[in-house]
């Protein structure tokens, strides 16, 4: 899904993690906890989430709830996707065969550089050195932008958000909306910084700024020969690309260039269009709380006279078969990028989605980024644990993917991955002996008893040292009571004594 | 029936008052509790933060301290809801036991049977349904139903009242600052209300808000549901 208008994509800047210029890469991010730790801290950015993603939030929970079998549906969305992981090889020779038959092209691309060399080659053969896109969350994996550019050929992003994220040198912070950390007066400013025909004395009115993006990009429209897009669905059974949006723009790259090249996680396939019309349904309602998306786009192979005449499809794998083998992470793959989860998600409301440190931010993105690339780096070690697991999230998804299960899976790889805590281990393991043995409990608990005159005044503890600094910073702890509860039923009978006495 | 009480490690060590307020409660609506002294721990605290290897030891003791009951029944949402969804996929031999276990507000209305128990709570209170509670476990409005009934309590709700406090075990401190400012949102929530007591079914998200109230000087108390239900006239908690 993509599209957002200028007045929806109301906040502030957060700050840019950019390592160089125009090389937007997600390569040394730091981890999660420190990222956050400066959006939590602007307070501007905060509240503008908090506003943008309740109000998104609420307006889902009123289209979800027009539906009396959204249950149904949300099991059949989940069954679909389920069955075709299961099956994946069988669909995806399918699908390579009914797009060759209709005139396209399937490329396969184990990884992120082997999927750009493919696009590279497939641009420079055209000839061109520009390309119009279509908003893709698999070309950002992807880094394709970053790529092309080194090779001398410039992508122009055409969706508005998106165009306003590529103009900014900045990162996308939200799936649907990307630009959701940016303001209007910020948008302007962009716009009259970055894109050569924006018209003089610009203001920062939604329909003024509408119009500027408008007429920069159709200029592009008219004149590009190469368009790259991302895909939503691709219908295995008759070989059909399927992208939704909201503006139009997409459908623009989609019909007007000679040349159309489509990038597809392997996953984002189904059976049939009867299977499509489940998503066509939860996604919508999902995402942009609509009962119908505006734009629907769909594609078969080539067509003499109608749409671009070259049709290119690169399949990405790029750690996803990976992913597949895994029993309990693998139903991250069912993912169909709806955005719910993070408009539902207190962390990514605080935190932004920046600190996620990969295009795919707020809980999903805490799921997919650490299996798709592995849980080596800083940021996708801590990604399993930027979560209070309330939830919220597995509630809202349309396919019912149990993000605090596959969170708290991860959480043991990440452990089991290595000393990263050795601190932490070290107390993990003291914990769980105490807590194998009632005695050493009690033994414990009696010390914790003994030691409440020295801690704490008035009931309470200011201060705690070490790693417990980060609770007292903001939170008083409580003192250890006088005796534990199975030292009072011990000593009283289970109270029968104490009752005796009154 | 043989009813066992799971106080949980975090009520065993530093809330004995809940224990003992569910040991007062439902001896009150006529029935005996055992407390089985080989319990510990649930296990979640360990899972919850990636230390699989060390939360299976304690399922296993679980199940076996357990076993011999036909129900249990525990102050914690959060606990009941790590033994019955997580218990038996850990150690599949724990299915059986972990199927018996029952949050308070669940065992009273669909074990007992009962939504008046007879308790008396003269102050403006606000209740805050934890995530674990409302989201694994499904209590729904259980808690604020047994709430109703108690004699004198002016019950006010809480805006905002599904939103996460923060404290999500170690998260708290892992992610100091969100979770801090999850919990200032919650607190000034709780404040808008008035209330003079903050309600929930669980010590550990108390213990959070708590933490934050009695910092800020608020001058809310934070009681859990075990406490407001156990107190009466004669014994006001
Ligand atoms: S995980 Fe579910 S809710 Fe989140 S973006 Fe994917 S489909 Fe939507």
């Amino acid at each position: 899904m993509t599209g957002t208008t200028p007045d929806r994509a109301t906040s502030h800047r957060a700050t840019s993690h950019h390592e160089g210029p125009a090389m937007p890469t997600y390569v040394g991010m730091p981890s999660f906890p420190s990222a956050a730790r400066a959006a939590v801290a602007d307070t501007r950015l905060r509240g503008n989430l908090a506003h943008a993603t309740s109000t998104i939030r609420g307006r889902r929970a009123e289209a979800v709830a027009e539906l009396d079998d959204w249950a149904a549906l949300r099991e059949s969305g989940k069954q679909i996707k389920d069955h075709v992981l299961a099956n994946l090889g069988h669909y995806l020779r399918m699908l390579e065969e009914r797009v060759t038959a209709a005139g396209g092209t399937v490329h396969w691309a184990r990884d992120a550089d082997e999927a750009n060399r493919i696009v590279i080659g497939l641009v420079k053969a055209t000839g061109e050195t520009e390309v119009v896109k279509v908003k893709s969350m698999a070309t950002q994996e992807i880094g394709l932008n970053e790529a092309l550019a080194e090779q001398g050929v410039t992508a122009y992003e055409t969706d508005l958000a998106e165009l306003i994220v590529q103009l900014g040198d900045d990162r996308p912070s939200h799936i649907l909306v990307p630009a959701i950390h940016r303001n209007r007066s910020d948008i302007r400013d962009i716009f009259l910084r970055s894109m050569p025909d924006a018209p003089e004395g610009l203001s920062d009115s939604p329909a003024e700024l509408a119009e500027a993006s408008r007429r920069h990009l159709r200029a592009k429209f008219l004149s590009a020969k190469v368009a790259v897009s991302g895909v939503n669905f691709a219908v295995a059974d008759t070989g059909t690309l399927v992208v939704l949006e909201s503006e139009g723009n997409g459908r623009m790259c989609l019909t007007l260039p000679e040349t159309l090249i489509s990038v597809m996680g392997v996953e984002k396939l189904v059976p049939s269009w009867r299977d499509l019309e489940v998503f066509l349904q939860s996604l919508p309602r999902s995402s942009t709380a609509e009962r119908m998306n505006p734009y629907t786009s769909a594609w078969t192979g080539v067509t003499p006279g109608d749409g671009p005449g070259e049709f290119h499809l690169v399949l990405l794998d790029n750690g996803r078969t990976a992913t597949l083998a895994d029993e309990v992470g693998r139903q991250a793959l069912r993912c169909i990028r709806c955005s719910a989860c993070l408009n539902v998600c207190p962390v990514y409301a605080r935190a932004g989605g920046h600190a996620y440190g990969s295009p795919y931010p707020g809980p999903i993105g805490a799921i997919l980024s650490p299996q798709i690339r592995g849980i080596g780096s800083e940021v996708d070690a801590s990604l399993p644990f930027a979560s209070s697991l309330c939830g919220a999230c597995y509630e809202v998804c349309p396919v019912a993917i149990d993000i605090p299960e596959v969170l708290v899976h991860l959480r043991a790889r990440a452990v089991e991955s290595g000393p990263r805590h050795p601190l932490e281990r070290t107390a993990m393991n003291a914990a769980g002996w105490t807590l194998r043995s009632p005695t050493r409990l009690a033994l414990a608990q009696r010390a914790a008893s003994a030691s409440r005159r020295l801690v704490g005044r008035r009931g309470r503890i200011r201060r705690l040292p070490g790693p417990l600094k980060a609770w007292t910073d903001t939170r008083d702890a409580p003192v250890p009571p006088p005796e534990s509860f199975r030292a009072w039923w011990a000593r009283t009978d289970g109270g029968r004594t104490e009752e005796r006495d009154k | 029936m043989k009813i066992a009480l799971f106080v949980t490690c975090v009520n065993d060590t530093m809330y004995p008052g809940t224990g003992k307020a569910m040991v007062r409660l439902l001896r009150r609506l006529g029935h005996e509790v055992d407390f089985p002294m080989a319990q510990t721990c649930c296990g979640q605290m360990h899972l919850n933060t990636g230390y699989r290897d060390q939360a299976v030891p304690l399922v296993k003791g679980f199940a076996e301290a357990f076993a011999s009951y036909e129900a249990v029944v525990t102050p914690s949402a959060s606990c009941a809801a790590m033994v019955r969804d997580s218990h038996a996929r850990l150690v599949p031999e724990a299915a059986e036991t972990a199927a018996k276990v029952y949050e308070l507000s669940e065992f009273l209305i669909d074990v007992l049977g009962v939504t008046d128990v007879g308790a008396h709570y003269p102050h403006r209170v606000t209740y805050h349904p934890t995530c674990h509670s409302l989201r694994m476990l499904r209590v729904g409005d259980r808690p604020l139903r047994l709430l109703r009934e108690v004699g004198g309590i002016d019950l006010v709700e809480l805006p905002e009242a599904n939103e996460c406090c923060g404290f999500g075990g170690t998260f708290a401190l892992k992610n100091a600052p969100v979770s801090a400012a999850m919990c200032a949102d919650k607190v000034a929530n709780v404040r808008s209300t008035g209330a003079s007591t903050l309600c929930s079914a669980d010590n550990s998200c108390l213990m959070h808000i708590g933490g934050a109230l009695t910092r800020a000087g608020a001058g809310v108390r934070t009681v859990h549901l075990a406490e407001i239900l156990a107190a009466t006239e004669e014994d006001p908690a």
